[in-house]
């Protein structure tokens, strides 16, 4: 038996008649069979239809966003931020303390700088009036997008091009946390062999600059820089890779140039 | 079967609240009541465990409109691209995969990687 529509659109087809119930649910469309009883083209009539939505959205964690916020802010503001990770002692506050005294009397540079404990590189590259935050972790081996936030609101950022975040000492776990930069600058010092990319694949392939230190003592040490370049190209072949060392002054000038190239970079 | 590690599993519960925020945000958007099935899509070189993913979900769709829904969690296979001889190849773990033809190293990863959301059946 057909049911009389209550629905007050016309049916869609000569024998599918619509009946919509008037508490807010769906209509549901039904269709007659030749022996006279009907069945539904939508879903039951006390059920709402069965939806399904195809698409291909990314899945980004919590890091991931706040990330995607620095990076926002960063780019807003025409600051170059870059992200320098390395095992303990490799040389990364050294590097800095030179390239603020050198880059930093043409370019106002501005740091972050973290570690589990004591202020100690804070206070070292306090220097030609480069605004300097330390993060402290306590127990975190790495610096997350979060805490970056909060240590650049703390920075006077006026005239600010070049933002340098020095991670904690750390070849693996910073590999995995996005801080919004936009280069990620990796160290490896003479005195940790020419084994070391193979051994931390993910820290180097995240690289985009892979800067070989202390190498005025590779000699010294026996240090076979061709094997370590080697090692490098092979496990991060689009990092661009300078040796320097920020002691001598040797083969500073590429990296000056490098980070000039940088922020002289027209916005996309 | 529980994952190992704390952190392993911290880290698909961020990755699981973003999905579930997404699905709920569509089931709004569409005046459904009940998530009936999600489809994720994860690449199987993601860094993303599946079962972290389920163990993750137990916990993050409770007292949802997501909660009972069925997780389903499509691999997707690595596959590689060997720019010297231009072969696809199915690429094994890691970063760097050798070329099974030319055995040139290569880091060209053409699928793999994925993490995403891809199907949201409710009603």
């Amino acid at each position: 038996m057909s049911k009389e529509s209550e629905c007050d659109q016309p049916a869609e087809e000569f024998d599918d008649f619509a009946v919509k119930p008037m508490d807010g649910r769906p209509a549901a469309v039904w269709r007659t069979r030749p022996d006279g009883t009907s069945h539904s083209l939508t879903a039951a009539e006390d059920r709402p239809a069965l939806q399904r939505i195809d698409f291909q959205v990314p899945l980004l964690d919590k890091n991931d966003r706040l990330a995607a916020r620095n990076r926002a802010f960063f780019k807003s503001r025409g600051i170059t931020a870059l992200n320098l990770v390395s095992s303990p002692g490799s040389g990364k506050t050294t590097l800095l303390e030179r390239t603020l005294d050198e880059l930093g009397k043409t370019t106002r540079c501005a740091v972050v700088v973290g570690d589990l404990e004591t202020d100690c590189d804070a206070q070292r590259l306090r220097r030609n009036h480069a605004p300097v935050a330390q993060i402290t972790t306590g127990t975190a081996c790495h610096l997350e997008a979060e805490m970056v936030a909060r240590g650049v609101e703390a920075l006077d950022l006026d005239g600010v091009r070049i933002l340098f975040i020095e991670n904690v000492g750390n070849l693996v776990c910073p590999a995995s946390f996005d801080l919004g930069e936009s280069v990620r600058v990796v160290l490896l010092s003479t005195t940790e062999g020419e084994d070391k990319p193979l051994k931390y694949p993910p820290m180097f392939k995240s690289a985009h600059v892979v800067l070989l230190t202390k190498i005025d003592v590779a000699e010294v040490l026996g240090f076979d820089r061709a094997a370590a370049v080697r090692n490098i190209r092979s496990i991060a072949p689009q990092a661009q890779v300078f040796e320097l060392s920020a002691r001598t002054g040797q083969g500073m000038a590429g990296w000056y140039e490098f980070l000039r190239s940088q922020t002289g970079a027209a916005p996309r | 079967m529980a994952p190992k590690f704390r952190s392993v599993v911290m880290h698909e519960v961020g990755i699981m609240e973003s999905a579930i925020a997404a699905v709920l945000e569509q089931a709004r958007k569409h005046g459904a009541r009940q998530v009936h099935r999600i489809v994720l899509r994860v690449g199987s070189l993601s860094g993303v465990e599946p079962e972290a993913l389920r163990f993750a979900f137990d916990i993050v769709a409770k007292d949802t409109p997501a909660d009972g829904a069925v997780l389903v969690i499509d691999t997707v296979p690595a596959r590689a691209r060997c720019p010297d001889c231009d072969l696809e190849f199915e690429a094994a773990a890691g970063f760097v995969f050798s070329c099974p033809r030319c055995t040139r190293l290569c880091s060209d990863l053409r699928q793999g990687r994925e993490l995403e959301l891809s199907q949201i059946e409710m009603s």
